[in-house]
């Protein structure tokens, strides 16, 4: 993966997206092998350290929902704030400019459980934003939204990912909206995973295994699936 | 900008709301005191009769700071929990420390009765008792923690700390059953709670107990935020979970512990001042919220004292049943007025 893009962890369920990507984030101990940030291993690297390099937006609720929207992406501003947490200049020009991307400006003074779920998970992203790290994992972060808010949400994290060269990783069901927008895939499959560009994965038919060919196949003129009847 | 300058009115407000009920807490009692005499012997001026002074300095100023300390030490325990076990129902009574503190106690005063041979070392004077109050409170915590780490369930973790309080309450009275009348007048009257009759001294170690707990609470504040989100994304934040996990038990168990061991289990301080305080000043922010609880806690304790002692009259009520019918009131009124119970 290079700076800048966006790319989507897509498999079945259970095969260890989530996981994968919580490991990657140092959320939970890894369960075998080796995973390196900038070519130092992760467990080398202090939790502070970490902080700036790597943010993360979970699918496990927020613990209070009665934080305001501005307390909640200010919160991302831990790892550089003092020992109290004072916020400085550049700390309050950098929660404006995520709420800015995400557009939820207009939210700012809201409660989180006044909030629609996409609202919410817009919040969740602006947090990660005002963090300000190289790399932002996602768990799933289009479940429980509608299709156009899906794509709405999928969409900023690529103007994200391109206009602040952030890199941009995170796991998703929706396929073929992913093949659509992300720059890169990885496939996770029991046995074997395939990363690479959409339009490389889809020459080398990587889809057509993913699920039982008996039930869906995969349509690789229209890069969709379809249902057997 | 404009929010801290409302926050600083807040509190200018609240600290002259506590300084006007230390005064009337001071001012009233069972020997009528005018409000005018009682400024004068705290000034140190001489009084009308010479005994008002001597009333109210050894008398109702150790008594009203120990309600200062009392409230603020349960509120601040209060929220620590209520924030590190993301449960609005936690509270210094709800997941068993105060039962830790009533188990300590009641082997003490009540085992000491019962095994004279094995307790013979041991004095049950005030150190002693909230020495064994405090190690009580602190065993039990330890308890729950080792739970919480285990069970991920808040509800499992609210359903144990009542468990230990099931325990505590069961050896309390197996204890009582074989101890000596005056012994179980002697627990009994530690479990009705007071804040009466501290010596300078005594207000003196509780004060350093309660001065530590606060100490580490404010270095915590940052953590405590972070927690708001969730302990995953507290890590991701940078915060060390471990460290900060211990310095908020120990710090509750000091709180909560010392202010057991000395004026006994107080209920519903701890529970409902830090709701209180988050309605009143609409944020989840522990920079605000740490000092917040304090004042709240040490204002609603002085009042529920005044209404202990019962002005002009020679009786004093248990201050543990007033906190609990002042206490109780606020908590279901929140509920029906938010409908939910959010922290």
């Amino acid at each position: 993966m290079f700076k800048g893009e966006v790319a989507a962890i897509v498999g079945i369920n259970g095969v260890g997206k989530s996981t994968l990507l919580r490991t990657l984030g140092n959320v939970q101990p890894k369960l075998s092998g080796n995973i390196t940030l900038n070519n130092i291993p992760l467990e080398h690297h202090s939790i502070q350290e970490l902080a700036s390099e790597i943010s993360v937006v979970l699918t496990e609720p927020i613990a209070s929902k009665n934080l305001t929207v501005l307390e909640l992406i200010s919160l991302g501003r831990q790892p550089y704030t003092n020992w109290i947490g004072t916020l400085t200049q550049e700390d309050k020009e950098k929660i404006s400019l995520a709420m800015e991307m995400l557009q939820i400006e207009e939210l700012k003074s809201k409660k989180c459980y006044e909030l629609s779920d996409g609202q919410l998970q817009r919040v969740m992203i602006a947090r990660a934003l005002a963090q300000d790290t190289q790399l932002i994992l996602l768990d799933e972060p289009t479940t429980h939204l509608d299709l156009y808010h899906k794509v709405q949400i999928l969409k900023l994290l690529k103007s994200i990912a391109h206009k602040t060269n952030k890199t941009i990783l995170f796991t998703t069901h929706e396929i073929e909206i992913a093949i659509q927008l992300c720059d890169k895939i990885l496939i996770l499959e029991s046995n074997r995973s395939t990363f690479g560009s959409p339009c490389e994965l889809i020459e080398k038919k990587s889809f057509e295994n993913l699920f039982p060919s008996n039930t869906i196949t995969f349509d690789s003129q229209t890069g969709s699936f379809r249902v057997n009847k | 900008m404009q929010k801290s300058i409302t926050y600083r009115a807040y509190f200018l407000l609240l600290l002259l709301v506590l300084t006007v009920c230390f005064l009337v807490n001071i001012s009233l009692g069972s020997v009528s005191i005018p409000l005018e005499e009682t400024l004068n012997a705290v000034m140190g001026k001489s009084t009308e009769v010479d005994s008002w002074s001597y009333i109210i300095w050894n008398y109702r100023i150790p008594k009203a700071f120990t309600a200062i300390l009392v409230g603020s030490g349960l509120a601040l325990s209060g929220l620590l929990m209520q924030t590190l076990f993301r449960n609005p129902l936690a509270g210094p009574f709800v997941l068993g420390i105060s039962s830790g503190a009533s188990l300590g106690a009641a082997l003490l005063i009540l085992g000491s009765s019962i095994f004279s041979g094995f307790f013979a070392f041991t004095m049950v004077n005030d150190i002693s008792l909230a020495l064994a109050a405090s190690i009580g409170s602190f065993l039990v915590l330890l308890a729950v923690m080792v739970v919480a780490s285990k069970v991920k369930d808040t509800m499992a973790l609210l359903i144990i700390g009542l468990m230990f309080g099931s325990i505590t309450t069961a050896v309390v009275s197996v204890l009582s059953y074989f101890s000596t009348a005056e012994k179980l007048q002697q627990y009994i009257y530690w479990s009705f709670g007071s804040i009466g009759n501290l010596s300078w001294n005594q207000l003196l170690l509780l004060l350093t107990i309660i001065a530590i707990g606060i100490i580490m609470s404010i270095f915590s504040i940052k953590s405590l935020n972070a927690l708001l989100l969730g302990e995953s994304y507290a890590k991701s934040l940078g915060v060390n979970m471990k460290r900060s996990r211990y310095t908020i038990i120990i710090a509750t168990g000091l709180l909560a512990g010392g202010v057991t061991a000395f004026a006994g289990p107080i209920a519903f301080i701890g529970l409902a001042v830090p709701h209180l305080t988050r309605q009143i000043f609409n944020t989840t922010d522990h920079k605000v919220l740490v000092p917040a609880v304090l004042i709240y806690g040490a204002i609603l304790m002085l009042i529920c004292d005044t209404i202990a002692q019962m002005p002009n009259s020679a009786n004093v009520l248990p201050i543990n049943a007033i906190t609990s019918i002042i206490g109780a009131p606020v908590v279901i009124w929140l509920l029906i007025r938010k409908r939910k119970m959010i922290f």
